[in-house]
């Protein structure tokens, strides 16, 4: 056990499952770097943001793929690896970028099971990277995981600290669906007590980050952290709150949210994508559905604006919901009845 | 080259099982018991069967919307593929691809695939998959007029040189990109040497012809199998149908499909050349053909009595758990 980074117990993650299993492949954009470069130095990248780093290394061409600037094909060769035995890790290096590729996601790999029927596996992991905070703007900065989980044939992982995104890596190359890893680029350097040794977090089990019998509060991905510490201020006025990490979207932890609001009678969904059919949405309607009669107030949903994400730095900041915003959404379902 | 006796036999049985199946499909097809689209591969057998004749289980396929041939020349069963077009449950999907979306995995074929230029990126994942076995296996793609002008097709052709996969690109142009015409659609003047310039090695083969495909095939599979990268072979042909059933086909002069069919029949060359040869006799090839009129015929009638799908299979097989 040590404290690790997003970026290192993630790294860890691959590194142990392509030790462990020589089906896991990786490939994408400078996951190594340096290919036909000028100084004939090899893994010049280790990925942009070193999530592969120490890869090529250690596995070797065959096995770490450079691929050009080619998405579609990226997905797709990950697609027929998959179907031929292989279990590939793909990368985009922005989850934006998905608009070159989303054919191979939407149509191809999440609909082969269902279309070829139950021969068919495609155990394959697309990381991709999210999330505002950086001024990447708008092409670099979105959290697609509500256009991911409407998806059927495909799950959804959206880790919020180092420990669950390494287990939930291994558990993600082990799984036998196609898998969505999304990892938020402002938790990478974010770090926490995670074990050495390799460990997989089941899917659809979420994690109760802070308990307390006032609020329930659902928050995905860096908007955890961010509640965490809008729960640590309201306790403080002696408002306690559950705080509940769902950590896949698809499966989604349904019975830890109803079990919670049926206790609390409130709840705030905390969401950074915009508002419209986002995982707010999706969890506000399952609770008005299932637990409308315990509810003493209505869901507030915090979430982005309706926009795209913006550039300049004072505009990203109002963009992106704030521990502020969900302690007023907090207090709002105080304030009813 | 000089093809076996039983080599020559497979091969025609093939294209007769292509032949039959479509022919009796766009028989069957008006009569309303078979839901969605049906795009028809008559016309292109030499295509499929020159190619498929020369893989074997370890080698994938993958296909298009007009995928039926490609299935049947790789193996797949026949009256299991008839009942996954009736939409049944015990189809060789489960009724839950049918036509546009028909797979047997287990038999190397990943599936026609309802998105022009879909399959070729997937074709160079297997290729990455057959390159780690290292034992020789390789995986094709088929490409028509449609396709070759989608982006992905450029992306996989150039990753396959990238990374130097044993992945055959099988280009088989009819002539028609949908309801519009393939000279239109491609920029190139000359489409075969745009391949080239992907640094993929191009080998044409006349479409009509069956011995003249398997050559080309031959000389891609050479290559590939022997750690060449990838290869392609380009194919003109035609196709008898239109687009897709009920296309009118107004795009198409009067009498072109009559003409082809009298005079440039893939089948009827076949039987030519062999009979003339003195290879096989008329009685062989018509043998196969009564024998394979059967196959067809048991299969739709079966299909049309196939079993129907209880409410929970809605849900089944959207994951491999959840």
């Amino acid at each position: 056990m040590s404290i690790k980074t997003m970026r290192e117990a993630i790294n860890e993650a691959l590194h142990q499952e392509m030790a462990r299993d020589s089906r896991v492949i990786v490939l994408g954009e400078d996951v190594s770097g340096g290919a036909g470069g000028t100084s004939g130095q090899r893994e010049a990248a280790g990925g942009v943001f070193g999530l592969t780093k120490g890869l090529l290394p250690r596995f070797g061409e065959a096995r770490v793929i450079d691929t050009p600037i080619s998405e579609a094909a990226i997905i797709g060769a990950a697609n027929g690896a998959a179907l031929a035995g292989l279990r590939p890790v793909a990368e985009i290096m922005f989850a934006d970028f998905v608009g070159v590729c989303f054919d191979q996601i939407l149509n191809q790999a999440a609909k082969f099971r269902y279309m070829f029927g139950p021969n068919a596996k495609a155990p394959l992991v697309i990381r991709m990277t999210m999330g505002a905070g950086m001024g990447a703007a708008a092409q670099h900065s979105q959290t697609l995981y509500p256009l991911f989980t409407a998806i059927p044939g495909i799950k959804v992982v959206t880790p919020s600290n180092a420990y669950d995104a390494k287990g939930l890596m291994i558990a993600a190359i082990r799984d036998d669906d196609p898998v969505i890893f999304l990892e938020h680029k402002m938790l990478y350097g974010e770090s926490c007590e995670v074990p050495d040794e390799p460990y997989a977090l089941p899917f659809g089990e979420a994690a109760l980050v802070r308990s307390g019998d006032d609020v329930t509060i659902v928050a995905f991905a860096r908007m955890v952290n961010f509640a965490r510490a809008a729960a640590d201020k309201l306790a403080a006025q002696g408002i306690h709150c559950d705080v509940i990490d769902p950590r896949t979207t698809s499966p989604l932890d349904e019975d830890m949210i109803l079990e919670s609001v049926r206790a609390t009678g409130r709840l705030v969904v905390v969401d950074e994508s915009p508002p419209r059919c986002s995982l707010a949405a999706d969890v506000a309607a399952m609770v008005a559905e299932r637990a409308f009669g315990y509810l003493k107030a209505p869901v507030r949903q915090v979430t982005a604006p309706h926009t795209p994400v913006p550039f300049a730095n004072d505009l990203e900041s109002l963009y992106i919901p704030s521990p502020e915003k969900i302690i007023q959404a907090a207090l709002a379902t105080m304030a009813s009845r | 080259m000089q093809l076996s006796r039983e080599q020559l036999l497979q091969a025609f049985r093939s294209m007769v099982k292509i032949r039959e199946f479509e022919e009796r499909l766009h028989i069957e097809n008006p009569k309303g018991e078979i839901p969605g689209f049906l795009h028809l591969y008559a016309g292109q057998e030499a295509v499929a069967v020159g190619l498929c004749e020369q893989l074997t289980e370890r080698d994938y396929i993958i296909s298009t919307h007009r995928g039926h041939g490609h299935c049947i020349a790789k193996g797949c069963d026949i009256p299991a593929m008839m009942l996954e077009i009736y939409g049944r449950a015990d189809g060789l999907c489960n009724g839950k691809g049918g036509s546009m979306h028909i797979a047997d995995v287990t038999k190397g074929m990943l599936g026609a695939n309802g998105i022009v230029g879909g399959g070729q990126p997937i074709a160079v994942g297997a290729a990455i998959a057959c390159k780690m076995r290292g034992d020789g296996s390789v995986a094709a793609s088929f490409t028509g007029d449609g396709a070759a002008n989608q982006g992905t097709v450029f992306e996989a052709m150039n990753l396959a040189v990238v990374l130097q996969v044993p992945k055959v690109f099988m280009f088989e142009m009819n002539g028609y990109s949908e309801h519009t015409g393939g000279s239109y659609s491609t920029g190139a003047k000359d489409p075969v040497q745009r391949i080239r310039g992907f640094g993929i090695p191009v080998f044409e083969a006349d479409g009509f012809d069956l011995f003249s495909v398997y050559d080309a095939v031959r000389q891609a599979l050479e290559i590939s199998r022997n750690g060449g990268g990838p290869t392609a072979v380009y194919a003109q042909t035609t196709r008898y149908y239109g687009h897709f059933e009920g296309d009118p086909m107004l795009y198409r002069a009067p009498g072109e499909v009559e003409r082809l069919r009298a005079e440039n029949d893939c089948l009827q060359n076949f039987r030519r050349r062999v009979t003339e040869a003195g290879l096989l006799t008329a009685g062989d090839l018509d043998g196969i053909e009564v024998e394979i009129r059967a196959l067809v015929d048991h299969s739709v009638v079966a299909a049309k009595a196939g079993r129907g799908h209880t409410p929970a299979e809605l849900l089944t097989n959207v994951y491999a758990s959840y």
